[in-house]
């Protein structure tokens, strides 16, 4: 009889526990619920946000999309292996090799107008993703160095072919440490 | 928390101190500069002073290649606060202003302005401040800005915002500690010129108003101590401060601990904890500025090594090209295998990449070793033995740093505090395996900045391509907007004359139908004349509605969907006319509508509708010719340049357009269309057809020029899209 009853007043026991905590956890659930980043959004963070359209996409956002939806990462010639790696180790897939057929990886650009021969067109205007191109009708045209992504979308619009796509100057703001260090001998 | 002001200088006055974690001994060399007093440098014939001198932004420059310029004289200027100018170092002639290696571990070529000089080192006129206690502090504070100084320590932190803080302060510490070996330009500026470094404390204190000052020197400079202890010992509340030596006290970080045992927090500022922090070499450079005027023009460096034969300390102009120290202490290249000029101290200078790279604001030595003073390139494997943890004066794990700098692990290395890392080399000093620790973190550090960089500029990136979509999407909005209001108000004007235009095309209908039956009985010959005249009239009666809808609407958008819609409508007409009347009628589309009325309208209206044509025509001829022409005659030259470009462009334009046809086979389909449209109108019924076919002629002009509009739109419209 005592044994019967203790084993119901620990069932008892345990039952009531694991009730409150069930409560008590399923609460904590609902109420300190933590937001996180959709997948796209994370996505689009690691792209380089050139909106070039290399991979095909109208913009990285779309191709965020699209990864998002299962296709593969490897189609970002401006982010290069960097982006390829954070991307997989986002999606938890293997990184591979850059695809071919959307490009190169290749060195920072910005496009250069060369202004007398810019007959005022617009249309690199209307082809800049980020509006980085100042201009009106028939006046001259320039690109806003600091907002160029180098995306490479206004040279193909203009008619006379004066935009071109220059490689970013190295400056020592820029520069990244790559000399040999100086070692002082150990003396003593 | 933090040490009381108080307790700090009760341990003080018992003469204690606090230490630093960590620090290494390293050999100081330093007796083989500071033996003699600082020497005088003949003015070399060429100066470089590279436009940004220190860290903020750079001024704009003030003069131009050819001008002479006085010593003294102010090279750039600037209103933002972050900016200090240049001066030129002795009088002379601007002869380039161009990019030249500068003193950076890179080397990369930066704006520099090249002054050749006259020999004659003639002053500028100066104003001092002499009554500076009278003055308010601002006008103190411009003083010094407008003498270029910022800190000569080595950061090169612009001094007068450093001199303005916006919290109370409790120490101002005058750092002559100059830990580093072989460097000794502080010491001899101290023994020299301790009086001069004592006015420049003054004038700090003026501009902080410090509870107290301490002057903070290593115990290896006995003779500095001396002279600055004489020279402060009129003012109790200047303090010189006997410093055990050990690298690296004189951080800054390093050094508040060792005099107030405060700890700077990570990413903090000294006057977090109520301590501001200047070099000697700049408080001599205030007094400088504000009892003589001068402005920062010339500073002490330490030329040593064995590799020079007489090493010291020499007063070196401002942009003087290492190569002119170097000759006149007299530099032996044969001591070196290959020549290594180091810019700073040992522990944290960098090799030059050339001699003519200038002194600056922070050059505090030139060091050239020779082979046996520097040890090789001879990495070996990290064996952990933890020597670099116990040195580290930041209390940092180099280790742990270094294996996650090398596996290019940048958050790793940022979650053990890669940024408090001060670069000192105590670790790379001490380590058996002869890692260049520092190196590594330098990489590492590099890296995050233009990665952070980077993800700034995607972000701004981000940021306008969608603001761009968000335009986009509300200018079409606003298009389409608009077209709407303009098809109802289209409606209305139709629906408020509809029965009257329902009537007519009945009427026109029956004519149509009557002319009809009379073709079919006519000659082939007789009917041409009568079907030709209306199909013109109304090609011009179409025409008339053109001008009409592009002098009202102005949007050559519209004016491409009209012609298209107008096309349509004719085919449809056409097609609808004979088989199905009462179905026309019906139908909603306007322009249709419109279109059928205006063909199937009697003569008369054509009539009516041809002299408006001719008369509007000649209105605007008359306007437009004088416009055009009088410009012309006014600017000959100019139009025949502008025009000489137009023809290259439009040249260019063409052979692009010509390559593309060839290499692209895209613009096939829109041929095709073209072809469609033609084809529709010469397959229209009998009865239109013999009008139309003399129509043709004239619209095949209009519909290709329609049709090449449609097309650039729609390039656009792609462009837009894959954008």
């Amino acid at each position: 009889m005592s044994i019967t009853f203790a084993i119901l007043t620990a069932l008892l026991a345990i039952g009531l526990l694991a009730l409150i905590f069930g409560v008590v956890l399923g609460f904590a659930a609902v109420k300190f619920k933590v937001e996180s980043d959709p997948l796209v959004e994370q996505i689009d963070q690691i792209l380089p946000q050139t909106q070039c359209g290399q991979c095909g996409y109208p913009g990285c956002k779309p191709y965020a999309q699209a990864i998002a939806d299962g296709d593969e990462i490897n189609k970002c010639p401006p982010g290069g292996d960097a982006t390829i790696k954070n991307l997989a180790d986002l999606m938890g897939v293997e990184a591979k090799p850059l695809d071919a057929a959307h490009g190169q990886e290749d060195i920072k650009k910005v496009a250069y107008i060369r202004e007398d021969e810019c007959i005022g067109c617009t249309k690199c205007i209307q082809a800049c993703p980020v509006d980085a191109i100042l201009g009106a009708a028939k006046q001259m045209h320039t690109v806003i160095v600091d907002e160029c992504t180098g995306c490479d979308l206004c040279v193909d619009p203009c008619p006379v072919d004066c935009i071109d796509m220059l490689p970013v100057a190295n400056s020592t703001s820029s520069w990244r440490w790559n000399i040999d260090a100086i070692a002082i001998k150990q003396v003593g | 928390m933090q040490n009381s002001f108080d307790d700090v200088i009760e341990k003080l006055n018992n003469h204690e101190l606090w230490d630093f974690p960590g620090g290494v001994f390293p050999a100081e060399r330093k007796t083989l500069s500071n033996q003699t007093p600082i020497g005088k440098l003949p003015i070399p014939e060429r100066l470089y002073v590279t436009v940004k001198q220190h860290i903020g932004v750079e001024g704009q420059l003030i003069v131009e290649v050819g001008q002479k310029v006085l010593k003294g004289q102010a090279l750039t200027k600037s209103m933002n606060p972050f900016a200090v100018p240049i001066h030129a170092s002795t009088s002379g002639e601007i002869t380039a202003i161009h990019k030249h290696v500068s003193a950076h571990p890179s080397g990369l070529p930066e704006l520099t302005v090249q002054i050749t000089s006259d020999q004659q080192d003639k002053w500028t006129q100066l104003s001092p401040l002499v009554d500076y206690q009278n003055q308010p502090k601002i006008q103190v504070l411009t003083a010094i800005c407008d003498a270029g100084i910022s800190g000569m320590g080595g950061a090169g932190f612009p001094t007068h915002i450093k001199s303005s803080p916006k919290k109370d302060v409790d120490f101002l510490i005058i750092n002559g500690i100059e830990c580093e070996p072989y460097i000794t330009s502080d010491d001899r500026l101290m023994r020299e010129h301790a009086w001069q470094i004592r006015q420049g404390i003054d004038v700090l204190c003026h501009l902080l108003k410090p509870k107290h000052v301490l002057i903070g020197i290593e115990n290896n400079k006995p003779e500095a101590i001396e002279a600055m202890q004489v020279a402060c010992r009129e003012n109790p509340n200047y303090r010189v401060c006997n410093v055990p030596t050990k690298y690296p006290a004189g951080g800054e970080k390093q050094l508040i601990q060792v005099l107030t045992n405060r700890e700077v927090p990570a990413k903090g500022l000294p006057v977090d904890v109520g301590v501001i922090m200047h070099n000697v070499g700049t408080c001599f450079a205030i007094a400088d500025a504000i009892f003589s005027g001068k402005p920062l023009i010339s500073r002490i460096v330490t030329v040593t090594g064995e590799a020079i034969e007489k090493p010291g300390n020499v007063w070196a102009l401002i942009g003087s090209p290492v190569a002119h120290l170097l000759a006149h202490c007299e530099y032996k290249q044969r001591l070196q295998k290959q020549t290594n000029i180091i810019m700073g101290g040992p522990m944290m200078g960098f090799s030059i990449t050339s001699n003519l790279v200038p002194v600056v604001k922070t050059t505090n030595c030139i060091l050239a070793p020779t082979d046996k003073e520097i040890a090789g390139n001879n990495e070996q494997a990290c064996i952990r033995c933890g020597a670099c943890a116990d040195v580290c004066p930041a209390s940092l794990l180099p280790q742990q740093l270094f294996w996650h700098a090398k596996a290019k692990e940048l958050d790793k290395a940022q979650d053990y505090n890669l940024f408090d890392c001060i670069e000192c080399g105590a670790c790379a000093y001490v380590c058996p395996s002869e890692i260049p620790l520092v190196h590594y973190y330098r990489i590492a550090k590099s890296e995050i900045r233009v990665e952070q960089e980077e993800k700034q500029k995607s972000d701004k990136a981000r940021d306008r391509f969608e603001k761009r979509e968000i335009r986009l999407i509300a200018e079409q909005h606003a298009r389409d907007e608009k077209h709407r209001l303009a098809a109802e108000a289209r409606k209305q004007a139709m629906a408020s004359k509809g029965n009257n235009a329902k009537d007519k095309i009945a009427a026109a209908l029956a004519r149509a139908k009557a002319k009809k039956q009379g073709i079919s009985k006519a000659d082939d010959k007789q009917v041409v004349p009568t079907g030709v005249t209306p199909a013109n009239k109304s090609a011009q009666a179409t025409k008339a509605e053109a001008t009409d809808t592009s002098t009202k609407a102005a949007s050559s958008n519209r004016r491409v969907q009209a012609a298209i819609a107008r096309a349509k409508a004719k085919k449809a007409a056409a097609e609808t006319s004979v088989a199905n009347p009462e179905l026309k009628a019906k139908n909603d589309v306007t322009e249709l509508e419109e279109k059928i009325l205006k063909e199937q309208q009697p003569d008369a209206d054509i009539k009516v509708a041809t002299e408006q044509l001719a008369k509007t025509q000649k209105n605007i001829r008359a306007e437009v010719t004088p416009a055009v022409i009088a410009p012309q005659h006014q600017e000959p030259t100019k139009a025949d340049s502008k025009q000489a470009k137009i023809a290259a462009a439009v040249a260019k334009a063409k052979a692009k357009r010509e390559a593309k046809k060839i290499t692209n086979n895209q613009d096939a389909p829109n041929q095709v269309t073209a072809a469609n449209v033609d084809n529709t109108e010469t397959n229209s019924p009998v009865e239109q057809a013999k009008t139309e076919a003399q129509q043709i002629e004239m619209k095949k002009r209009k519909i290709a020029a329609a049709v090449a509009k449609a097309k650039a739109k729609k390039a656009t419209e792609k462009a837009d899209k894959s954008s």
